[in-house]
């Protein structure tokens, strides 16, 4: 049998192979050409654009500048033309990048118990708790954020009830401050930082938290020591899929923040929208997503050896 | 209760008793050497205890070479050596196991069988070892209790526990065995004259104290009776099967009374069955002392 040549039926099902190898290459076309159109060209566009001057009513003239990039950190004095250092965009990036790590801390902070808590459930139990945490995507961010409104407003329900039964007399101001952005980013990506813990803890043996009892471990110790290094997994993908799209986060800031405390996503778009100055929403887009990047890299240097199961 | 202490009030993390589980529970992030030192790390020993303390369980399980490793990369057998040291290591007054060697392999069973009986008279500690494997039971115990339903029914030597079980659970349970009912007739000097169901009158001894009158059931191990020409025998009946074991042949014999009644002989060489042909009326002889009454 080893000897003789390859029989018909053989000879078939290799070239049944090769095809079915073929098709299957085939079938991932639509997908590439999809990440291509939508995900590579918008993005080389956007470079491109980020070294081009601003035409006057939005768009681009197709002249070479650096001038996006420099106005990022300078301005053009109007009348001697000599450029001047101007930290406006820098803070911007800094309170985004300081919202962004507070949603996330308190995210996880928030996150743990609750997915720690589903992931205690008897099985039957747990799809229903995530049934629950998915509930908020049923309906659009926009909406879900203007409800947000609606109950912190100066006459909304949560001051209206307060002044109703005499707690207070004038209204606790929440909108538009600092908390009303970081309450809107909190409420958009907690289901973020809860589902991928839910998943890590869920695939935890929960018999090695009874042998760490077994070996003296207190509670505290127990958490420490196994429940969170086994979650790590969990708690690095729930940190990044929050942080990153906090970090740009467009809709929370603009309704609840009103347009005075700008966070990134919404100085990109302003330069897009009444901005007209399409190079520099470029530039700033291609700064942030350098930034990300970078500090992707070092994060994941200092986690170096990621927890594996198993 | 545990050496005048009362432990059971204590949560589980301040009892002085460390458990093997089925599973092993070994930690997955760690190294053999870090999973063997976490109990002596939760109590704050110092460091270089700890260190030292490692390095002797990890001669004691013989896994010295495999200290950096993590659980995953180690085998089945390995895997329980660690869950032992583990389980050794902060030296407790009493080691629970807990069915620690049905994951293994036969051979590897056996092996790890003698390893645990090695390991506990070099540490000396207290083991209690659960399991549901009645052979095992009795090649590794000093002491035996037989559990049903959350109650302990008999607690003694191996011997005690297979020679006079003292309920028909125990006697069912470890090893096997034929019952048989019958009357008792007449008693003295703890011998009882039994008129069995299937016709014959045997002799069986009971403990103190037993009933000796009325109705009673006899138990016989399949290995204390010979099958024997039919008029020489105890009790007789037809041999209904034969099944051969190398070592020995289980004889499966019909009674008068349509109890089945198993013996067991060794076998003797030259061609199995010893001579009984199935379908033949045979006589079972029994040997002496070995009947016993049994506390219904």
């Amino acid at each position: 049998m080893m000897d003789a040549p390859l029989s018909p039926a053989a000879l078939v099902a290799a070239e049944n192979d090769k095809a079915v190898s073929r098709r299957s290459r085939f079938l991932t076309l639509p997908a590439l050409a999809i990440v291509f159109v939508f995900g590579v060209l918008p993005l080389v566009l956007i470079c491109i654009y980020s070294f081009l001057k601003p035409y006057q009513n939005g768009g681009v003239l197709w002249q070479f500048s650096t001038d996006a990039y420099l106005n990022f950190l300078f301005q053009r004095d109007i009348f001697d033309d000599t450029l001047q250092f101007a930290p406006d965009f820098l803070i911007i990036y800094g309170r985004s990048i300081w919202y962004a790590l507070f949603t996330t801390v308190v995210c996880l902070l928030l996150g743990f118990p609750t997915a720690y808590f589903m992931a205690t459930r008897p099985p039957e139990q747990r799809n229903w708790w995530v049934l629950l945490i998915t509930i908020p995507f049923w309906s659009n961010l926009l909406v879900r954020t203007v409800a947000i409104m609606f109950i912190i407003r100066d006459e909304g329900l949560i001051n209206d009830a307060l002044i109703y039964f005499h707690i207070i007399d004038k209204p606790i101001v929440m909108l538009y401050t600092d908390f009303a952005i970081i309450l809107g980013l909190l409420y958009s990506f907690l289901p973020f930082m809860i589902l991928p813990l839910y998943s890590s803890l869920e695939k935890m043996d929960f018999r090695l938290v009874e042998a760490g009892y077994d070996l003296y471990a207190s509670r505290w110790q127990v958490l420490k020591r196994i429940i969170i290094p086994l979650a790590k997994p969990g708690i690095v993908a729930g940190s990044l899929l929050v942080f990153i799209p906090a970090l740009g986060a467009y809709v929370p800031p603009l309704i609840l923040g009103g347009g005075r405390h700008l966070m990134i996503g919404d100085l990109i778009a302003q330069q897009f929208g009444s901005g007209r100055n399409w190079p520099l929403g470029s530039a700033q887009a291609l700064i942030l997503m350098a930034a990300v990047l970078v500090a992707l890299y070092f994060y994941s240097r200092n986690e170096a050896g990621p927890v594996k199961h198993g | 209760m545990l050496y005048g202490e009362d432990i059971a009030v204590l949560p589980p993390y301040k009892r002085p008793v460390n458990t093997v589980f089925q599973s092993y529970a070994l930690f997955p992030h760690m190294t053999v050497a870090q999973n063997i030192g976490f109990g002596l790390e939760m109590q704050g020993k110092p460091k270089a205890e700890i260190d030292a303390r490692v390095a002797e369980m990890l001669k004691l399980v013989r896994m010295e070479p495999m200290k950096d490793r993590k659980t995953s990369q180690i085998s089945g057998g390995q895997q329980q050596r660690v869950a032992l040291a583990r389980a050794l290591a902060p030296k407790p007054k009493v080691l629970l196991l807990d069915e620690p060697l049905s994951a293994l392999d036969y051979k590897l069973r056996k092996d790890m069988q003698i390893e645990l009986k090695r390991l506990q008279t070099e540490t000396g500690i207290t083991f209690i070892f659960v399991t549901h494997d009645q052979e095992e039971a009795l090649t590794m115990s000093d002491r035996i209790a037989v559990m049903s339903k959350g109650k302990i029914l008999q607690v003694g030597s191996p011997h005690d526990i297979y020679d006079r079980p003292a309920v028909r659970f125990v006697a069912d349970f470890i090893g096997e065995t034929n019952f048989l009912s019958g009357a008792v007739k007449s008693s003295a000097k703890g011998i009882s004259k039994v008129k069995l169901d299937c016709g014959p009158e045997i002799a069986a001894t009971a403990d103190d104290g037993l009933k000796s009158q009325g109705k009673v059931t006899v138990v016989i191990r399949p290995e204390h009776s010979n099958l024997c020409a039919l008029k020489q025998g105890h009790i007789k009946g037809v041999l209904e099967n034969a099944v051969y074991f190398g070592t020995d042949t289980h004889y499966h014999v019909k009674l008068d009374d349509g109890t089945h009644f198993m013996v067991r002989q060794q076998n003797e060489g030259g061609s199995g069955q010893n001579g009984f042909k199935v379908g033949a009326a045979v006589g079972i002889s029994i040997d002496e002392g070995t009947a016993r009454i049994l506390r219904d």
